[in-house]
């Protein structure tokens, strides 16, 4: 299975973790990240989201990053999720799951991949509300989150 | 030489998907968005010095002191904000 998907389809998650696990005896643990749409923001009801991205750059900017991953944890299987396109609220975005023989390196590869991903990978979300549509502005945060595993990101400038 | 520049969200929504851009051999990424900020009110809008501007080059995040070659592909938007 391919480890990187861009995508307008939902996905199953249960579906994606059982394909990740399948025939891996060495698995004992499993750690699975799915991000979802607010029906809120900045105060405001979001009824849909647009989410754009650069194709091409898209898919080679996460496989750089699984293979970040697979270097700075012992992960057994990875995979990555993204939907594109229009979304609406309480719809699924991301999914991020990874596998591993103890639970440690699960969540640290999980985790590192989520805070890379937000700041790292050209994906770019449109908010629509009853006043109209607006880009989501990037956070500081998600550039502070990223720093936590030693990489400098100066994402949200 | 020429580049092909592309442009998303905010920023192609104000300047279109992609042009195409003549630029003097050993010209930088930098070099590009000075000579961008030139072509159009719009354009000095939008790709301003002291606004959030990212930028990639042959499809990877760059700085703006990185080289072109012929042909290149560059792109300006705005800080990324998926996951």
């Amino acid at each position: 299975m391919a480890r990187v998907s861009v995508q307008e389809a939902d996905f199953d998650l249960s579906a994606e973790v059982a394909a990740l696990r399948a025939g891996d005896g060495g698995v004992g643990a499993v750690v699975a990240f799915v991000g979802t749409v607010r029906d809120r923001g900045a105060g405001q009801a979001i009824s849909a989201m647009e989410l754009e991205h650069y194709p091409g750059m898209t898919e080679a900017a996460i496989e750089a990053m699984v293979d970040e991953a697979c270097r700075r944890f012992e992960l057994r299987a990875v995979r990555v999720v993204h939907r594109v396109g229009r979304l609406e609220a309480q719809d699924q975005i991301v999914l991020v799951a990874v596998s591993s023989a103890h639970r440690g390196q699960a969540f640290q590869g999980c985790e590192f991949l989520m805070d890379y991903l937000k700041t790292q990978a050209p994906f770019w979300k449109k908010e629509h509300t009853a006043e109209g549509a607006r880009w989501v502005d990037a956070r500081v945060a998600d550039d502070d989150a990223l720093a936590r595993w030693g990489i400098r990101s100066g994402n949200a400038g | 030489m020429k580049v092909q520049v592309r442009y998303f969200a905010s920023l192609r929504e104000g300047l279109g998907a992609a042009e195409t851009v003549d630029m003097p051999p050993d010209s930088s990424v930098g070099q590009l968005r000075d000579l961008l900020l030139t072509r159009s009110e719009r354009h000095a809008e939008l790709l301003a010095r002291g606004r959030a501007v990212r930028c990639a080059l042959a499809q990877r995040l760059c700085e703006e002191d990185q080289a072109l070659a012929e042909g290149a592909e560059v792109a300006f938007f705005p800080p990324v904000t998926g996951g």
